[in-house]
């Protein structure tokens, strides 16, 4: 083999590499969510070996129901991991949004609260804006500071929190005290056995959309770029802050929505709802194949994530174990996750 | 021939990091259609002079044009717009995205009418179709899966994608920054390839590079770098390597009339 050839030809270094193990690391490596789409569906037949009941459809319409919180704020946390972010914040402003929402629709009449009356619509935007407007703020104090986005939110989790006792106490606002609009993300229908709930409906579109976003965008493709090396994105000529404030805005705005989604699922507006929800999130975009060190991901993985957790917990509990052990099965979970995408991230030529 | 304008040059650059000294009021011309080789030890700032270029920092003091214009980059999304082109020695490829998408990256083909100027949606089969073209154009084309992940690439080939972006890019300007400095033989004499047919395209060119062969090769004239300045800029039927590196230590000083500080090659007009 001479060392020149007249015209470069690297043809025969793109051949697919061989060999069992490295087709499994490789293939893995290119669809992130076949992990997480294996283990669910292993754990479905399980579960129904271990106790019928669990294949029912009213038992599979509760499971969606149960995932339909932690899987809308999800969505958010995924496109902020993928930046190689994280945003321990997801639950404050979510219960800042709900409280926000709650109060402004209320009137003293009908409440014991001091109430707005705002028209429902009007509410609810206003409740989704100033979760905006907190992801907004993230996102400043990162890209403006250069802070870490743990830091940031671990600090933001504690002042939404604050802010959210402060300005609506800790009352809890019950579903009949507002307008139906308020819950209408609760109401249930039935599609052959299976009760749907409308919130788990905006859930799914809402995957859709930005599995679609996330895919077929320049954004899409930036927030890519940005998670997984910042500094080749900006030589790119990508602006990389605007491409990282944008991303906690649009969380902003998801964790907004998944706030009205709540107080529909809940039947109310309450300060303590969904308590470990932060770290529910991350869960489920871990188990979903996202990798935390950003870059690599998808949304589909994410909602099988959220699913995964949601059986094991159901499934689990139908089998007859209490919390301890599904609290357990939850965590080693997660660790083989991790443990399954540091080895994934191996491929190399 | 002495009145041919350069197609970029820099006077008097100055680049300071804190108390470390980058640039140190360095000048640099690259004449239309030729290699321009910039040589010198490490830490000479061949790469900060040429990030001046690219747009990937601005210098202090110095003033810089390209095509005639006076120019001040403060992005590598200005200094592309300008027509010049970057291979970073850090190589700035996105390992998770794929060929296509890199080739692309922050300049992505969009969709026609509303979707695009407005959602900013990608014409993904457009984007696919054009990059396999460019990587055909630069005998690079063999290449079988234009949506293969860059990460699951050998260093070899992301450089070769790196280099390919380049080329399909850059107008008026085309920068490598130690392009082949961790290739094999085989890999390395891909890339010189490269650099030879951009040149027969009449593409302006510098390289950025220590191998003294491969520089002695490919370049109409080599630029020395040292202790932030140029030293010297010389040819290859003028002086040899050992002068080279005589000059990169500070052994040896040229003349200014025994410099090539003109154009010596006469670009092709294509
Ligand atoms: N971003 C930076 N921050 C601090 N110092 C830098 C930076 N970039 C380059 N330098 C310093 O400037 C000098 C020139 O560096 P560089 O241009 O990379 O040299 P070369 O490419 O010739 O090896 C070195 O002393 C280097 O340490
Ligand atoms: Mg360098």
């Amino acid at each position: 083999m001479t060392s020149t050839t007249a015209t470069p030809d690297l043809s025969e270094e793109f051949a697919e590499k061989s060999g069992i193990i490295p087709k499994i690391q490789s293939t893995l490596h290119k669809y992130p969510y076949l992990s997480p789409l294996f283990v669910l569906i292993v754990a479905m037949i399980v579960f129904t070996m271990l106790n019928e009941r669990f294949i029912l459809a009213t038992n599979l319409s509760l499971m969606t129901q149960q995932t339909v919180i932690v899987g809308t704020l999800a969505i958010a946390q995924t496109l902020i991991i993928l930046t190689a972010g994280i945003d321990l914040s997801i639950g404050a402003i979510m219960v800042f949004g709900q409280m926000m929402m709650a109060n402004l629709v209320v009137t003293s009449e009908v409440s014991n609260v001091a109430g707005y009356g705002w028209p429902a619509a009007l509410a609810i935007v206003a409740g989704v804006l100033i979760a905006v407007v907190a992801g907004g703020v993230n996102g400043f104090l990162i890209v403006r500071f250069e802070l870490p986005p743990f830091i940031v939110t671990l600090g933001t989790l504690s002042i939404f929190t604050a802010l959210s006792l402060i300005f609506f106490k800790a009352r809890t606002i019950q579903g009949p005290e507002m307008p139906d609009a308020m819950t209408w993300m609760g109401t249930t229908f039935k599609i052959g056995p299976f009760t749907v709930m409308t919130g788990v409906l905006v859930m799914l579109a809402m995957y859709g959309i930005f599995a679609y976003i996330l895919r077929n965008t320049a954004w899409g493709t930036h927030i890519y770029a940005v998670g997984d090396d910042p500094d080749a994105a900006e030589l790119s000529g990508i602006n990389t802050g605007r491409v990282l404030f944008s991303v906690y805005c649009v969380a902003g705005l998801i964790i907004g929505i998944a706030a009205w989604i709540t107080i529909g699922r809940v039947g109310s507006a309450s300060p303590n709802v969904a308590p470990n929800i932060n770290l529910d999130s991350i869960t489920a975009v871990v188990i979903g194949g996202t990798s935390l060190f950003g870059g690599r991901g998808t949304m589909i993985g994410t909602l099988l994530g959220a699913l995964i957790v949601v059986v094991f917990q159901n499934g689990l509990a139908l089998a007859g174990y209490d919390q301890a052990p599904r609290v357990l099965a939850v965590g080693v979970l997660v660790i083989a996750a991790v443990a399954l995408d540091q080895w994934i991230r191996k491929v190399q030529g | 021939m002495s009145t041919m304008p350069a197609i970029l040059s820099g006077r008097g650059l100055v680049k300071r990091f804190g108390k470390v000294v980058g640039l140190n009021g360095a000048d640099i011309d690259l004449f239309p259609g030729e290699v321009l080789a910039v040589i010198g030890d490490n830490g000479a700032g061949k790469s900060t002079l040429i990030k001046c270029f690219s747009g990937a920092h601005a210098p202090d003091t110095g003033t810089m044009e390209v095509a005639g214009q006076d120019v001040l980059f403060r992005s590598t999304h200005e200094a592309r717009l300008a027509g010049i082109e970057t291979v970073f020695q850090t190589l700035a490829v996105s390992p998770a995205l794929d060929i296509a998408e890199n080739l692309y990256l922050g300049r992505e083909i969009l969709k026609e009418g509303f979707l695009g100027t407005a959602f900013r949606m990608l014409d993904r089969k457009r984007m696919r179709a054009e990059a396999g073209q460019h990587l055909q154009d630069l005998g690079i084309g063999t290449i079988q899966n234009i949506s293969q992940a860059v990460e699951t690439l050998s260093g070899g080939q992301r450089q070769a994608v790196a280099v390919a972006r380049a080329a399909a890019f850059g107008s008026k300007v085309i920068i490598l920054d130690e392009p082949t400095a961790a290739l094999g033989v085989r890999e390395s004499a891909r890339v010189l390839q490269l650099i030879h047919d951009l040149r027969e395209r009449g593409m302006p060119v510098i390289l950025i590079s220590h191998n003294m062969p491969q520089v002695f090769e490919v370049a109409d004239r080599i630029h020395v770098q040292r202790l932030g300045k140029r030293a010297a800029v010389i040819t290859p039927s003028t002086h040899n390597m050992n002068d080279a590196v005589a000059i990169m230590t500070g052994a040896l000083t040229v003349e200014e009339a025994d410099q090539a500080l003109g154009p010596v090659r006469t670009p092709v007009v294509s």
